[in-house]
C-alpha cells in the first residue's frame, strides 16, 4: 500500500495524485489511441458512442450528480445540438463553427430552464425537466421549416479544415475521444476550484451554501448552463454519428439511458460517467448475443441432460420468443437501476474502489470495511 | 454608532409573535451572549440576520449600512458568518472542500478562468489553502483534513463548522448554541476559542447559549429574551439575578 505524504498544497491541487496514476492513464489513453487499428470496426464504433454518451454523461454528472439537480430532459438538450449543427451545416458553415455554436445554443436554453428550476426540487424538477424534453421533441416535430419536421434531416459527412472525416473511421473517433478527454478536464478543473465547490455546497446544504456567500440562484442556472453545453457540444457529434437525426430519436427513453449512465457508473464521479457510458452501450451487443445464442445454448443444456430432440426443439423456441420479446431492453435497464439502487449505491465506480481496495490491503481486508458507509447511504436513501 | 445594531426587530408568523420589536446593539470586539427558554426567538433572530427569514418589520445595520433588503448570500460577502444549531455541513464532501467553501466571498476568479485552471486560478486556491490551514490550526482539526464529513463524529462537526464560519474571515461571528450536544471537555474547548477569536483574531461574537457556565465563563453582555421579547440586557451575573429572568426560567 502507498502512503502518500504531502509536503506542498499543490499535493492537493494535481490531478494526479502520485505518478502511478501517470502510469495507468497512459496505459489507457495508449489503448485508447491504437484502438482503431486493432479492434474490429464494429467495436471502435461502439467506443465512439461510448465517447459521446460518457460526455453527456459527464455533463449530467456536473448537474445531478454535483449540484443535486435532477434533470430527466437531457435528450433534449442533445437534440438542440444535433439539429444546430444539422441546420447550420445546410450553409456550409465550418465544423468548429457549428460545433461551438451547438454547444452556446444549448448552453444558452439549459439557463433558461434553470431559471423555473430554483423554485423546484426534487420530483418535481423532473417533471419539469421532462415537460421541457416534450415541449422541444414538439417542437422539432412540428417547426418544419427549420428541422423539416417528422421526416427528420440529413446529415453531411463531417469535414474538417477541408479534409472529410467519415463517420466510421478512426478520425472521427479520435475527435470523439479529444472531446470527452476535453470535457473531463475542463471538469475536473471546475471542481477543483470555487465554482465546483459551490455546486457540491448547494448539493448538500443550500441553506449552509448561502450563509458561505454562495449565490445560489446564480450558481444552479451555471450548473444548468455548462451541463446543457456539454451536452449540446455531445449532441453535434451524435448527430455526425448517425448523419441522420429525427423528434423521436430524442425521447424520455434516452432521457432515461442519460440517468442510468451516472446512476449504474456512480453518482459522485466522473469515472462513473465513463463506465456507466461503457455500461449502456456495451449492452446491446449484449442482448443481441441473447437473442442469437442463447435459446441453442439452453437447448443444448436441455439435450444434455436427456431431453429428447422434441423437448429440447420446445425449450428452443421459448427461449428464442423470452429473449426476443418486445421491451425486453427497458425491463433489463429496470432491474438493473433496481439492484444498483438496493445494493451498490455509489455505482460501478464504487464497485471498482472497494475492489482495488482489497488488493491494497490483501490479506487485512475486513468484510465489515464499507458497513457503516453502507448503513449511511442505506439511512439517506430513506429520508 | 454601535457596530452592529438591530432596530425594533419584528418577526410574526400570523399571529404567533416569534420575535416582537426586540432592539440591541452589538459593540465592536465585544462577546454578546443571547439566552431564553426554548422558543424565545433567540434563533430567529439568528435567521432575520442572515436573511433566511425577512422580518416583517424593523432594521439591521451593520457597520452603519442597512442589511435588511440585503440578499442572503450578500451577508456573508459583508463579513458576517454563522454556524447553525443542527449542524449543516455538506456531508458528502471531505472536511478541506467544507473548509474551501468558506472561502467562497474572497473567490475573485471567473467560470472560464476556472474551467482552464489558469494560473491565477492555481494561485487563489493556493491563498485559500493557507488561509484554511490557519484555521485547521487554530481548532486542532489537522486529523481530519481528506476525511468525509458523514463519517465524523458530531463534537467535530461541531468544531468543523466553527472552521468553516472562521475560513470566510468574518467580522462578526453568529453562533447559534456552540455547545449543544458536547462533552464537558469540548465546552470547555469551545469557550477558550471563542474568547481566542475575539482577543487573537479581533472578531466580534454573537452567540445564542444555553449553557450558563460557557456564557459566563466568555460574554462581556448578556440579553435575555423570553416571548421575543427583551427581559433584560446587561453583565452575565446582572442578568441571571433580574426577577424577570428568575420568573421566566423558573416560572414563579
Amino acid at each position: 500500500m502507498r502512503f502518500l505524504f504531502k509536503t506542498d498544497y499543490e499535493d492537493d491541487i494535481r490531478l494526479f495524485p502520485h505518478s502511478g496514476y501517470v502510469f495507468s492513464y497512459g496505459i489507457l489513453i495508449a489503448f485508447l489511441l491504437i484502438a482503431p487499428f486493432v479492434l474490429s470496426s464494429y467495436l471502435v464504433s461502439q467506443l465512439v458512442f461510448v465517447c459521446i454518451y460518457a460526455t453527456v454523461g459527464v455533463g449530467l454528472m456536473i448537474l445531478t450528480g454535483f449540484t443535486g439537480q435532477a434533470s430527466l430532459g437531457h435528450a433534449a438538450f442533445l437534440a438542440i445540438g444535433a439539429y444546430t449543427a444539422a441546420y447550420l451545416q445546410q450553409y456550409d458553415v465550418p465544423f468548429p463553427v457549428y460545433f461551438l455554436a451547438g454547444g452556446l445554443l444549448t448552453g444558452v436554453v439549459g439557463a433558461l430552464v434553470g431559471f423555473p428550476a430554483l423554485r423546484l426540487t426534487g420530483i418535481y424538477l423532473v417533471i419539469a425537466t421532462i415537460s421541457f424534453a416534450f415541449i422541444v421533441e414538439e417542437v422539432l416535430a412540428r417547426w418544419e421549416s427549420v428541422t423539416h419536421g417528422n421526416e427528420g434531416m440529413r446529415v453531411k459527412t463531417l469535414s474538417l479544415f477541408g479534409v472529410a472525416v467519415p463517420r466510421d473511421g478512426p478520425t472521427f473517433y479520435y475527435l470523439c475521444l479529444a472531446v470527452l478527454v476535453l470535457t473531463i478536464v475542463g471538469t475536473l478543473n471546475l471542481l477543483r476550484s470555487p465554482t465546483g465547490r459551490a455546486f457540491v455546497a448547494i448539493r448538500d446544504s443550500e441553506t449552509a451554501a448561502r450563509s458561505m456567500g454562495v449565490n445560489v440562484s446564480l450558481y444552479k442556472v451555471k450548473s444548468f448552463a455548462i451541463s446543457a453545453a456539454i451536452t449540446g457540444l455531445a449532441g453535434v457529434l451524435f448527430a455526425h454519428k448517425l448523419s441522420f437525426i429525427s423528434p423521436e430519436m430524442f425521447t424520455l427513453q434516452l432521457s432515461i439511458e442519460f440517468i442510468i449512465v451516472i446512476l449504474i457508473g456512480g453518482t459522485f464521479s466522473l469515472h462513473g460517467a465513463v463506465l456507466g457510458a461503457i455500461f449502456l452501450v456495451m449492452i446491446d451487443p449484449f442482448l443481441t448475443y441473447l437473442k442469437d445464442d442463447l435459446p441453442g445454448i439452453i437447448a443444448g443444456i436441455a439435450a444434455a441432460f436427456g431431453a429428447d430432440s422434441v423437448t429440447a426443439g420446445k425449450v428452443h423456441s421459448n427461449v428464442a420468443a423470452i429473449a426476443s420479446a418486445n421491451g425486453l431492453k427497458g425491463a433489463i435497464y429496470g432491474v438493473i437501476i433496481v439492484l444498483f439502487v438496493l445494493f451498490e449505491p455509489l455505482g460501478l465506480y464504487g464497485r471498482w474502489l472497494k475492489i482495488k481496495l482489497f488488493f491494497q490491503l490483501f490479506p487485512l481486508y475486513k468484510r465489515a470495511t464499507f458497513k457503516r458507509q453502507k448503513i449511511y447511504v442505506k439511512s439517506e436513501r430513506n429520508r | 454608532m454601535s457596530y452592529f445594531r438591530a432596530e425594533n426587530l419584528s418577526l410574526h408568523f400570523g399571529g404567533l409573535k416569534a420575535v416582537d420589536s426586540v432592539s440591541f446593539a452589538v459593540e465592536k470586539g465585544e462577546i454578546l451572549s443571547i439566552i431564553g427558554p426554548n422558543g424565545a426567538g433567540k434563533s430567529s433572530i439568528f435567521n432575520l440576520i442572515s436573511r433566511i427569514y425577512p422580518p416583517t418589520s424593523g432594521k439591521i445595520f451593520f457597520e452603519d449600512q442597512d442589511i435588511t433588503e440585503q440578499p442572503a448570500y450578500d451577508i456573508a460577502g459583508l463579513g458576517i458568518a454563522r454556524t447553525f444549531q443542527n449542524i449543516e455541513l455538506f456531508e458528502n464532501a471531505t472536511m478541506l472542500s467544507n473548509l474551501l467553501v468558506g472561502r467562497h466571498r474572497h473567490s475573485t476568479t471567473q467560470l472560464w478562468q476556472e474551467l482552464l485552471f489558469l494560473p491565477s486560478v492555481r494561485a487563489g486556491e493556493k491563498v485559500h489553502r493557507r488561509r484554511v490551514e490557519q484555521v485547521i490550526e487554530f481548532l486542532d482539526l489537522e486529523a481530519y483534513r481528506d476525511k468525509l464529513i458523514s463519517g465524523l463524529p458530531y463534537g467535530v462537526r461541531k468544531v468543523i463548522e466553527l472552521a468553516r464560519a472562521l475560513c470566510s474571515e468574518p467580522k462578526l461571528i453568529l453562533l447559534d448554541e456552540p455547545s449543544s450536544g458536547l462533552n464537558v471537555e469540548e465546552t470547555e474547548d469551545m469557550s477558550f476559542w471563542i474568547r481566542d477569536m475575539k482577543s487573537e483574531l479581533g472578531i466580534t461574537v454573537l452567540m445564542v447559549e444555553h449553557d450558563m457556565t460557557l456564557v459566563n465563563r466568555v460574554s462581556d453582555r448578556v440579553i435575555a429574551l423570553n416571548y421575543g421579547r427583551v427581559l433584560a440586557m446587561g453583565s452575565p451575573s446582572e442578568v441571571q439575578r433580574h426577577p424577570d429572568v428568575v420568573a421566566a426560567y423558573l416560572g414563579a
